[in-house]
């Protein structure tokens, strides 16, 4: 087991700071540029050349996903807005009762999708928009790896919704309220993390269960290796690791502890190629962890506030993290 | 820039009351008093009067059951979520106001901020506000179990509409009130009118002041617009139904009542902490709310926890004063609690 408090080496020095000036949310990268999304109003292009700020909304910004070419956000003026490697950006959606768009996603063939209160919306490629009315609050969106398929998270299970096909969207029942929503690489699996801290999760097609429990605190953060083998998460003072490499997932298994710490994770970021973790501490550090060794390298060390974004760009060879006071940086490696 | 230091948390006021009890008129003049505070305010959707306020956040009122097997246990899953967004924008606002519906259960709302660990590492409630109406109360106290809730849950109550009813039943209108839940703020008032810093920035578990309160002797307080006097008496349990104090009457309310313990010696933490978890296990389906400062034996420091239902909070607060006494207190308010159970219990805690 790794341990973090003996001292790791270290790759502090070789970081670029940023200075965000405003508590980050999210990290993106276009390209080679980390784009930092900042908690109110704007985006943060940091690349090596300089610094662009870009207003986006009109208040604060709930939610962004990004799909390497265009980042998309949702904010607290009812908007959802596309913004390019350029800077350009363009308001796809407004709510017609201007509510908080508080879940978006992007899917692999260019297809968008958002929510406002208990409505999901899809934008397809084509400009083809399609709807679907939860039986309560969309609390996570995420649109499956094949096929034009999208899972919601909601009170009392998730639905799988088909938005092309003409069949019944599929409900997936666990009691107790649903608030985000991964689907495994492969697709076999939907994960949600609840408000009780622990996961579930279902194996697809046939509904399966499987609880995933043990953590400290809400899981806020969740993401597969690139391989699929391991689901990563936040919620406990160690990066856990649930096995999804056979069929039946972490069934019956324990996952994989690393990086033991006194603070808790807060952010996990799983690098593009290999299996390797990048993570975040309520305390303000963030280190890198190869999986097949436990050994850890501390990007930066503990400081003012807990880490709130991690992200690699599409290459794995530069990470940008944030903090809910603005600290920011990127590593090159 | 910012600040390295972690800022403080984000006081929020929980308006509750009835359909046209005057809690849109409360919030309008929070908002329209020239006191230079900017408020994050979260209504209802079905708030019919406008509401004048840069920082509104409609909400759908959804209550959750956690997946713990326990009914009581629910939070506000639309309060998480708005919490969480309304924090990226912390530094637009000193303060958090929550309007419910008026068929709101105040529970889930206040054991959001004890749920949530996200929730309640930035914010903390503040207080429980209640508007009543003076002319309907009554009525409502016999056909609305909210408005029963309503009231136990309050922190500060206001009678509002008060010129709408004659002063003797504005007095029976109080022991009503009182016989539900002594602990309470109350005041009195037309349209709503008062004085914000009576409702605002009440930190309501200031404790001290709730626990201070002894409920026998509130009723020969013949306005009860000031509670804050030092008396000491004690007053016999052996209430009837409806008695006569100072010629105001007293009234036991059929089904919500208050229990209050206290005791100058102190306490054995590992006899109390067992007690009163398995007290709110079993009970906590009727205890609406509970409050105390504990004086636990060799611990220098006042211990102080509250709860809704089955969930407890607590901590220790700071050190006893060179000069204060050491006194446990504690109120539980519910449905039908079992009175001598819980003071037998409470009695078998002394170290």
């Amino acid at each position: 087991m790794s341990d973090t408090t003996t001292p790791l080496p270290s790759l502090a020095d070789r970081v670029r700071p940023i200075a965000a000036g405003g508590g980050i949310v999210g990290v993106h990268f276009l390209g080679r540029t980390p784009v930092f999304v900042l908690g109110e109003e704007h985006l943060l292009f940091a690349s090596e050349q300089g610094e662009q700020r870009i207003i986006v909304h009109g208040g604060a910004i709930l939610a962004s996903a990004s799909d390497g070419i265009r980042i998309l956000t949702g904010g607290d003026d009812g908007t959802l807005v596309a913004t390019d490697i350029r800077g350009e950006h363009a308001i796809l959606a407004t709510d017609d009762k201007r509510r908080w768009i508080d879940q978006v996603a992007l899917g692999p063939d260019g297809a968008l999708a958002w929510s406002a209160g208990k409505t999901a919306h899809v934008l397809t490629k084509k400009g083809e928009q399609r709807s679907f009315e939860a039986p309560s609050t969309v609390a996570g969106l995420a649109f499956a790896p094949k096929g034009f398929r999208l899972g919601i998270a909601h009170y009392n299970g998730a639905t799988l919704w088909f938005p092309n096909a003409s069949a019944k969207p599929e409900t997936l029942e666990w009691k107790g309220s649903h608030l985000s929503a991964a689907f495994s690489p492969d697709g076999k699996f939907l994960v949600t993390a609840m408000q009780e801290p622990m996961l579930h999760g279902w194996r697809l097609p046939e509904g399966q269960h499987m609880r995933m429990s043990g953590y400290s605190a809400r899981v806020r953060s969740l993401g597969w290796t690139a391989d699929g083998d391991f689901l990563a998460t936040s919620g406990s003072e160690q990066l856990i690791l649930w096995p999804f490499d056979g069929k039946d997932g972490p069934m019956g298994r324990q996952p994989k502890i690393m990086a033991r710490s006194k603070a808790r994770v807060v952010v996990v970021a799983c690098h593009p190629h290999q299996p390797v973790v990048a993570v975040g501490y309520a305390d303000g550090r963030v280190l890198i962890v190869r999986i097949d060794d436990g050994a850890l390298i501390e990007v930066k060390a503990a400081g003012a506030a807990p880490v709130s974004a991690l992200g690699w760009d599409a290459k794995g060879q530069t990470l940008a993290f944030g903090t809910e006071a603005g600290e920011a940086g990127a590593l090159s490696i | 820039m910012p600040t390295p230091d972690a800022p403080a948390k984000i006081p929020v006021t929980v308006l509750t009351g009835y359909l046209g009890a005057g809690k849109t008129t409360l919030l309008n003049r929070i908002l329209s008093e020239p006191h230079g505070k900017k408020f994050a305010v979260i209504v209802n959707e079905f708030g019919e009067i406008g509401i004048d306020n840069e920082l509104i956040v409609n909400a759908d009122e959804e209550v959750f059951e956690m997946n713990n097997g326990c009914i009581c246990c629910t939070v506000r899953g639309d309060l998480v979520r708005i919490i969480d967004g309304l924090m990226r924008r912390k530094g637009k606002f000193d303060a958090i106001i929550v309007e419910t519906t008026g068929l709101a259960d105040p529970a889930p709302v206040a054991q959001t901020f004890f749920m949530d660990e996200q929730v309640g590492a930035k914010t903390k409630l503040d207080a429980v506000v209640t508007v009543a109406d003076a002319k309907w109360l009554k009525e409502r106290l016999k056909d609305a179990p909210e408005v029963k809730n309503q009231i136990a849950f309050a922190d500060v109550i206001l009678i509002n509409k008060t010129d709408l009813v004659s002063p003797a039943e504005l007095n029976e209108i109080e022991a009503r009130i009182r016989a539900i839940n002594p602990y309470a703020r109350l005041h009195r008032t037309e349209r709503a009118k008062i004085d914000i810093a009576e409702v605002l920035g009440r930190n309501a578990f200031d404790l001290d002041r709730i626990l201070d309160i002894e409920p026998a002797f509130l009723e020969a307080d013949e306005h009860g617009h000031d509670h804050d006097h030092g008396h000491d008496h004690h007053h016999g349990d052996g209430h009837n139904d409806v008695h006569v104090h100072h010629g105001l009457k007293h009234y036991h309310d059929e089904d919500m009542q208050s229990v209050a313990l206290r005791s100058d010696k102190p306490l054995n933490p590992d006899k109390f902490f067992p007690w009163v978890q398995d007290l709110v296990a079993t009970d906590g389906p009727s205890i609406l709310r509970c409050k105390g400062i504990l004086n636990f034996k060799d611990d220098p420091e006042r211990f102080v926890f509250q709860g809704v239902h089955m969930i407890l909070d607590g901590d220790h607060q700071r050190a006893w004063g060179k000069d204060e006494q050491r006194l446990s207190r504690l109120v539980f308010i519910g449905r039908n609690l079992p009175e001598e159970k819980i003071r037998t219990g409470f009695e078998s805690c002394i170290a």
